[in-house]
């Protein structure tokens, strides 16, 4: 899924192209939010889900307060169609072909300025032209004179979509490898085991590079290889709790009542991990986020995320007066999501993973 | 025991045989030496230019099968300049990929180095003094800061130094590298410290963990039954058994300082390893990257069959399955 950043210039001949882009975009965002409303109806009757989510809620709530306001803008940039938009009296007829989305509604369509301008600026800066919307940037523009709070605010979706994009890759492939490894041993391990090691010898950078580059540069692209590097230590996880799954009462007790393996590890291994793949994805999420930008900054990386953000800043630094309102956006964004993430994430830990709870003194 | 070295060493060469089959499926099957020409030579260059790149290049054989001589295809040339580290040469300005990796260990090393040996003494005094308060207010400030530091880009660490200490305060140089010593520490205070920087909050939790694992254990109360002061519970008997974990996640770092940081070298002007690799994504150089990413799993793999050997050797504990 491409983002529909303003400025691609959709000419008329990819029109159609642009039209199916953002209804697919409109139809994941409804799938996204039934999926999750699907799964809380049916977990609410789960004593321990319950549990747990009521004391994620208890002891980090500003934590997810603030996961959920960038779920909401993600969402929120995610939800686009074709249209005039309310504040755009001299959108052009481009516009009117071009799909914009809720966020980008909430700013004029011309609100671009021709160079930059600094947070609530009134006067103009290097003598360029003179600021269309006059003290209205609240993050000031980039040298481009897009509205860096316009922009910051799409990064959100950028950011979101690297993460769950590739939990999609990695949680898949990891659960199968990793269950019939644990499950079935022997030969099957064995393979599995040596693919393991096998990817997990090569550096990670390194490998992360070298499969961009080969693959060619692109959110797919991106998040595949983000997919590659990252499902082996995950596999690993399941591949060993699975084994000690294996060995409990219950699972002998299935297995003498004659069912099916397959039955077995559907009814029996997996709800049994599924704890591992919250804390998992929580986990993994800020790790994917933080690679995209150093791979962003090596000019391999998604449009329009954050890490773009500051790469394109970085040099802006040394101008005279010093441009910082630019680093400054996409930096304390990308910070925010990461440190909520990340406190989240240990609360996700503590609360599901009993062997936590133990060490926590 | 000597059954177990062969096994571990055998299974170590498979895995550097798997780790070639990969790099082999990626650089000359899902991008083909055609595509690599195609990026060399540019999109529109006639067919004759192109074939006589790839047979410069040494990318003019058939992939896996040669009817006339089976070991003239670009599967057994791969593992034969892998395997006797010869390389070939760089697809983007020809000089042998062997010479350039040897020029760029040092300045590699010479950053890594005190980084990694810094970053540990620092690392594991800070986790000591914060698992030492354990439960308290210190501790809770300490793992907080932890998260915070772990919370921000390794991108902003390199850019506020840069800013602050280079360009604010002009303490130490922004960027470069030189070979002569009295000038070289001048050019490494700011890689050296960034790193340092940015590693700490998730090292100091790390060693925290492991630490405060250790105080619950048995021996720990026995200690203080014994009527040993905390501090010395803290440096005799918890630091000396926290060890092991610790040396364990230590040693399989090392392989890697070899390897150099890539962002730190990039940005920091120094002419290693890890710059070389940024040379490779910016002019498509595709024989020197699989290089890169062969050395890296290398050394990778030598290091930890050297540990499991070492542990087996020195630990009776472990089981020579």
């Amino acid at each position: 899924m491409p983002s529909s950043t303003r400025g691609c210039g959709f000419s008329r001949g990819t029109q159609g192209y642009a039209v199916e882009l953002h209804v697919i975009s409109n139809v994941v965002v409804a799938v996204i939010v039934g999926g999750l409303g699907a799964a809380a109806w049916r977990l609410r009757k789960s004593l321990v889900w319950r549990g747990a989510g009521r004391e994620l809620l208890r002891r980090r709530p500003i934590a997810l307060a603030v996961v959920g306001l960038y779920v909401t803008v993600a969402l929120l940039d995610s939800i686009s169609w074709i249209g005039r938009s309310e504040a755009g009296r001299k959108s052009e007829a481009v516009a009117l072909h071009r799909p914009g989305s809720v966020i980008d509604r909430l700013f004029p369509a011309d609100f671009d300025e021709k160079s930059y301008s600094a947070p609530f600026a009134h006067t103009e800066f290097y003598g360029g032209a003179s600021l269309r919307y006059a003290g209205r940037h609240p993050l000031g523009t980039d040298i481009l004179g897009r509205d860096v709070m316009h922009l910051t605010l799409k990064g959100a979706r950028v950011a979101l979509l690297i993460g769950a994009f590739t939990s999609v890759i990695v949680i898949p492939l990891a659960l199968v490898f990793g269950v019939s490894a644990g499950y079935f041993g022997r030969r099957t391990d064995d393979v599995v085991f040596f693919v393991m090691s096998t990817l997990a010898s090569m550096p990670g950078l390194l490998l992360l590079i070298a499969l961009i580059v080969v693959l060619g540069r692109g959110t797919l692209q991106v998040c595949v290889a983000l997919g590659v590097t990252s499902w082996v230590g995950f596999c690993r996880v399941v591949r060993g709790e699975t084994f000690k799954l294996r060995e409990l009462e219950y699972v002998e007790a299935a297995r003498a009542l004659g069912l099916a393996d397959a039955r077995i590890i559907l009814r029996h291994v997996l709800p049994n991990l599924m704890h591992l793949v919250v804390i998992t994805f929580v986990l993994l999420f800020s790790g994917l986020v933080l690679s995209e930008a150093i791979l962003s900054w090596l000019g391999i990386g998604i449009d329009g995320s954050w890490g773009q953000m500051i790469d394109q800043a970085r040099d802006e630094l040394s101008r005279e007066p010093i441009i910082w309102w630019n680093l400054t956006g996409a930096a304390m964004a990308l910070f925010g999501l990461i440190l909520a993430v990340n406190v989240v994430g240990d609360a996700v830990r503590d609360v599901l993973d009993p062997r936590t709870l133990r060490e926590r003194l | 025991m000597l059954a177990y070295l062969v096994r571990r060493t055998l299974y170590g060469g498979a895995t550097v045989f798997g780790v070639l089959v990969f790099l082999f499926l990626l650089f000359f099957s899902v991008t083909t030496p055609d595509d690599i020409a195609r990026k060399a030579v540019g999109e529109k260059a006639p067919p004759s230019v192109l074939e006589q790149w790839k047979a410069n290049h040494g990318y003019d054989m058939p992939l896996v099968w040669n009817p006339r001589d089976f070991m003239e295809t670009m599967l057994a040339e791969h593992f034969r300049r892998m395997l006797t580290f010869d390389f070939g040469r760089s697809d983007a300005d020809d000089t042998p990929i062997a010479d350039r990796l040897r020029q760029g260990v040092l300045p590699s090393l010479s950053v890594t180095l005190p980084l990694f040996s810094i970053g540990i003494v620092l690392g594991i005094g800070l986790s000591l003094f914060v698992a030492f308060f354990r439960e308290t207010y210190i501790d809770r400030a300490g793992v907080f800061l932890c998260v915070l530091a772990m919370s921000i880009s390794m991108l902003l660490y390199i850019i506020g130094a840069q800013y602050l200490i280079g360009k604010l305060f002009r303490w130490v140089p922004i960027s470069g590298f030189d070979s002569s010593p009295a000038v070289i520490a001048r050019f490494l205070a700011l890689p050296v410290l960034v790193g340092v920087l940015s590693g700490l909050g998730s090292n100091v939790r790390f060693y925290r963990t492991v630490f405060v694992e250790e105080t619950s254990r048995d021996y720990v109360r026995t200690a203080r039954a014994k009527g040993c002061t905390d501090t010395q519970v803290m440096i005799r008997h918890v630091l000396r058994n926290a060890m092991i974990p610790i040396l364990t996640n230590v040693v399989i770092a090392i392989p890697f300082l070899f390897t150099g940081s890539i962002l730190l070298e990039s940005f920091f002007g120094i002419p290693g390893l890890g710059a070389i690799t940024v040379d490779a994504i910016n002019g498509n150089d595709f024989a020197t990257l699989r290089t890169m990413v062969y050395i890296g799993s290398l050394l990778f793999i030598a290091g930890q069959v050297l540990t499991d050997v070492s542990y087996a050797l020195v630990d009776p504990r472990v089981r020579l399955q």
